[in-house]
């Protein structure tokens, strides 16, 4: 086992990534070829099973704790920094995180569905209480003193007025030991860090200029590159003429590989020219034609190959005369990062290859460029660097295929950046999936008794993987073809996530009409399918309520069990001023609940929303909300995460839609595709967090979409006395509601 | 060719074509990370520098329209361990997620500040109408401008507005 845990390379400078031009002063020793400086991907394997994996104290006393999880922006970093900063008895500040790298971290698969605190923290906490344990026995023996009456400060333990540090404890320890599992966690009330508001060691840096972020790398002898994409999917390049390319400043290559097509510079504007070129000069064979946009929901439900149970309880059979019934539908959206995607690859002298990714897996993003290359995975290294936020699987791990394909086609030693243009990461990222639901509930004697819910889905999650999740991939010769998904049902859910309502209800029948395959490039995107479906369950509770002629607060209550969820509802509702709140004209109020997944964070919202009759215009006005994620390690950051939660919701749910005609994406730009800007934004955001300490962490950067489409639509539904049931709710769709009455 | 550049108070002589956008030159040849590449079509604030004071996408700006002009990146305003007011503002509010199009919205901020340490809310927003931000970060972002504004009049309450 030969990991380095040298400070150099990718160093954390004040909180700021500084990347080091030195990279190979860190990499394996013994594995470095001689004659060559370059770092070495490791074949070394990490056993996620032993303690040395995740926390490393050397002699100095310095602490080093990695993760499989990566740094998305939603401050993680920041957050199991702190974990193990509790359990070790020292300051956050006095910790070193490595975050996901296949040379360095253990594979934690994907950083995605809110689960980097209930995995990657609560394995920390639990490895970072057991090296507290080793060090405190340690300690006990050489001082011959029992181990309760050592007191942990300052990166010491303290006997009397003797003590020894931590350094001088580790070197003398074997730290190369399997996970105990049953190491003993701080209780609740001795907690010191974990709950306090520790500023996020990021912000310092991207506030000042630090290099932070893949786009900021600038490794020695870098080349850049663009890439040519093809107008539409499917497309294949008929023919290109690349010799006047090829002759422009600054042109190293025009590389073409079957259909895919990239040019690569000395220097960076120098690509975006060259590609504007070779774009012109290239001649494609049209792909698929795509469907009819303005009906794309029935093309959705044609291309329906299977049902799936999701759940179903007694005898679901909405009659009677209170009897609610709806189809809601979402459109594709996009994930739309603020930067497009970047990736940067280098290979070594050793026929080996190094990619940079904002990835958010790095061990399966591994496996399919070493599929695409024809690589074993231990000759490829992938390392996470932040990218810009993501909110699911966006144009990552296709930037980084397309680094690695060009990459592995230059001489070793020359990096090579990939930067993603605008209209690239718009027309080519995989979309959040269209949906389609219709809603059958029946009232009786004020409460619900029969519910039944069809969901129209694909699998959201086309992740790499296989090679054939990634652009590059299918374009090149000897083309990866993506994997075939297949319906699966899981207590978390997928395009199924919260369809089945936390709600006591007697007699359901939730179905998933399952979609194979989709006209549009998708892949996962913040909740899955939780923000469609509980769009749709939560507009459904509030026409219920009204055919109960009940409070929608009081109704939700009325048909919730767990003490948790009520426990939100209620703060909600009273932090918000439910049964109080004077609104004005053009003004309604909405509320909505879901627990994230059935069985992550609690979340309830309310929302005052402004209709504007004349125009259409819907403006989220305020919204309150109260959070319960189990846990809190940093309340702030929880708010942080819940106030953009609610932010970009209420974006999907008032404006967003991909569009596309026949042969392509159009929504290409942000003028093309709208999303939440100042003058829309709400007045104000409040979230409240209830913390449950000792309880699990249930993680908290969804929870928020779903309840916040409901909350809005409930809002709309009491401003103008209509449900809309389209999302999003753009002008055009308010006036023509109005319009029909 | 050469172009001269004052860049943050200094010259520099950028061998570049001169109809290359002023961002790829602050991040390519001067190594300045603050300005961003969004979208390189002027729609959204990731690339916000200052010349003369104003305001400016750099990702639509060549450098051949920019000689003799002052250009201002966040970098000049202050370091981790002196920052300026809009920095400690954004620190203190802890008003990033990604914090990507953090650096554009703190220009565009600076900008109005410089002129007014004490806008209101609509005159605020007017100034962000260019910025945009995915991650949801909008209500921080507003609340550490306020901050931001504040601490920049208390510095020096002759820049106050009248009235
Ligand atoms: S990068 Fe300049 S406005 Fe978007
Ligand atoms: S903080 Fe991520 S885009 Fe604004």
């Amino acid at each position: 086992m030969n990991i380095p845990t040298s400070r150099r390379g990718f160093l954390l400078g004040s909180g700021a990534l500084m990347v080091s031009f030195s990279l190979g002063a860190e990499a394996q020793e013994g594995e470095v070829q001689a004659g060559t400086n370059a770092p070495q991907p490791t074949v070394t394997a990490i056993d996620s099973e032993r303690l040395d994996s995740w926390i490393r104290i050397d002699e100095n006393g310095d602490i080093t704790v990695f993760t499989g999880k990566a740094e998305l922006g939603q401050g993680i970093r920041t957050a199991l920094t702190q974990v193990a900063a509790e359990e070790l008895e020292v300051e956050p500040g006095e910790i070193e995180l490595i975050t996901a790298d296949t040379g360095r971290t253990p594979n934690e698969g994907f950083t995605a569905g809110s689960m980097s605190m209930p995995n990657s923290g609560t394995s920390i906490r639990n490895a970072a209480a057991q090296m507290r344990r080793l060090l405190v026995e340690a300690a006990a023996r050489t001082l011959a003193v029992a181990p309760e009456s050592l007191t942990l400060q300052g990166k010491k333990i303290r006997s009397g007025g003797r003590s020894l540090s931590y350094g001088e404890v580790a070197a003398a320890l074997n730290l190369e030991v399997p996970l105990a599992g049953d190491a003993v966690l701080k209780a609740p009330e001795a907690l010191k860090v974990i709950g306090r508001d520790v500023p996020r060691v990021d912000i310092p840096g991207k506030v000042t200029g630090a290099p932070a972020y893949i786009q900021d790398m600038r490794l020695p002898g870098m080349l850049h590159a663009r890439v040519v994409r093809p107008p539409g999917y499917g497309a294949t390049l008929a023919e290109v003429d690349t010799s006047a390319i090829e002759a422009m400043p600054g042109v190293v290559r025009v590389l073409r590989d079957a259909d895919f097509l990239a040019v690569i510079t000395e220097r960076e504007f120098q690509a975006v020219t060259a590609m504007r070129a070779l774009a012109r000069l290239a001649r494609w064979n049209a792909g698929a034609e795509l469907p009819d946009q303005a009906d794309i929901q029935n093309v959705l439900r044609g291309l329906e190959s299977e049902v799936g149970t999701v759940a179903e309880q007694g005898d679901a059979n909405p009659s009677g005369d209170k009897v609610f019934e709806a189809r809601f539908t979402r459109p594709y959206q996009m994930h739309g990062s603020i930067g497009p995607s970047c990736g940067i690859a280098r290979l070594e002298p050793d026929g080996t290859l190094t990619v940079w990714s904002h990835t958010q897996g790095v061990y399966p993003d591994r496996a399919a460029i070493a599929e695409m290359l024809g690589l074993e995975p231990g000759r490829v290294r992938v390392i996470h660097v932040e990218g810009s936020g993501c909110y699911g699987h966006n144009g990552a791990d296709d930037a980084a295929a397309d680094a690695a394909l060009i990459a592995s086609r230059l001489p070793p030693g020359r990096p090579v950046r990939v930067q993603w243009m605008r209209e690239q990461e718009n027309a080519w990222e995989p979309f959040g999936p269209a949906m389609s639901i219709t809603v059958r509930g029946a009232v009786r004697n004020g409460r619900i008794s029969d519910f039944a819910f069809d969901l129209w889905s694909n699998i959201h999650t086309t992740r790499p993987g296989g090679a054939g999740a990634l652009l590059a991939a299918r374009q090149k010769s000897d083309p990866a073809t993506p994997n075939v998904p297949r319906i699966q049902i899981s207590p978390s859910g997928n395009g199924d996530r919260n369809a089945n309502p936390l709600y006591a209800i007697p007699n359901k029948r939730i179905l998933w009409h399952f979609i194979p395959e989709m006209p549009l490039r998708v892949s996962a995107m913040r909740a899955l399918g939780a923000y469609a479906n509980v769009f749709a369950l939560e507009s459904a509770m509030d026409e219920l309520a009204r055919l109960a002629e009940a409070d929608p607060v009081a109704f939700r209550l009325g048909h919730l069990e767990d003490e948790r969820a009520r426990a939100v509802v209620q703060m909600a509702a009273e932090r918000f001023g439910w049964e109080t709140a004077k609104l004005g004209p053009g003004r309604g109020k909405g509320f909505a609940f879901a627990r994230y997944k059935n069985l992550a964070a609690y979340l309830a919202v309310a929302v005052e929303v402004e209709v504007e009759r004349e125009t259409g215009r819907t403006r989220l006005v305020r919204a309150v909300a109260a959070i319960d994620s189990g846990q809190a390690v940093s309340p702030n950051g929880i708010r942080n995460q819940t106030e953009g939660g609610i932010l970009q919701a209420a974006s999907w749910t008032l404006y967003e839609a991909v569009t596309f005609d026949r042969r392509q994406i159009t929504s290409v730009d942000w003028s093309s595709y709208p999303i939440l800007r100042f003058a829309s934004v709400p007045d104000s955001v409040d979230v409240h967090v209830i913390d449950r300490p000792g309880e699990p962490f249930l993680g908290t950067g969804e929870a928020a979409q779903g309840p916040v489409a409901g909350a809005i639509g409930n809002a709309v539904r009491d401003a103008i006395g209509l449900r809309l049931t389209d999302l999003p709710f753009t002008r055009q769709r308010v006036l023509a509601a109005l319009a029909a009455g | 060719m050469t172009v001269k550049l004052k860049v943050n108070g200094t010259v520099h002589e950028v061998d570049a074509d001169p109809a290359t956008p002023l961002l790829y030159v602050l991040r390519e040849d001067l190594e300045l990370n603050a300005a961003k590449y969004g979208c390189g079509l002027g729609q959204c604030g990731s690339c916000m520098v200052l010349v003369d004071g104003e305001a400016t996408l750099s990702c639509v700006v060549p450098i051949l329209a920019l000689a003799e002009r002052e250009i201002t990146t966040l970098e000049s305003l202050g370091t981790q361990d002196d920052p300026a007011p809009i920095q400690s503002a954004f620190i203190e509010l802890q008003a990033a997620q990604c914090g990507y199009c953090i650096p554009g919205m703190m220009m565009s901020a600076q900008a109005l500040l410089q002129r007014n340490a004490a806008p209101s809310d609509q005159e605020i927003r007017d100034a962000l109408r260019t910025n945009l931000c995915r991650c949801g970060t909008h209500m921080r972002i507003l609340a550490a401008i306020r901050r931001a504004g504040e601490m920049m009049s208390a510095q020096a309450p002759a820049n106050r507005r009248a009235g």
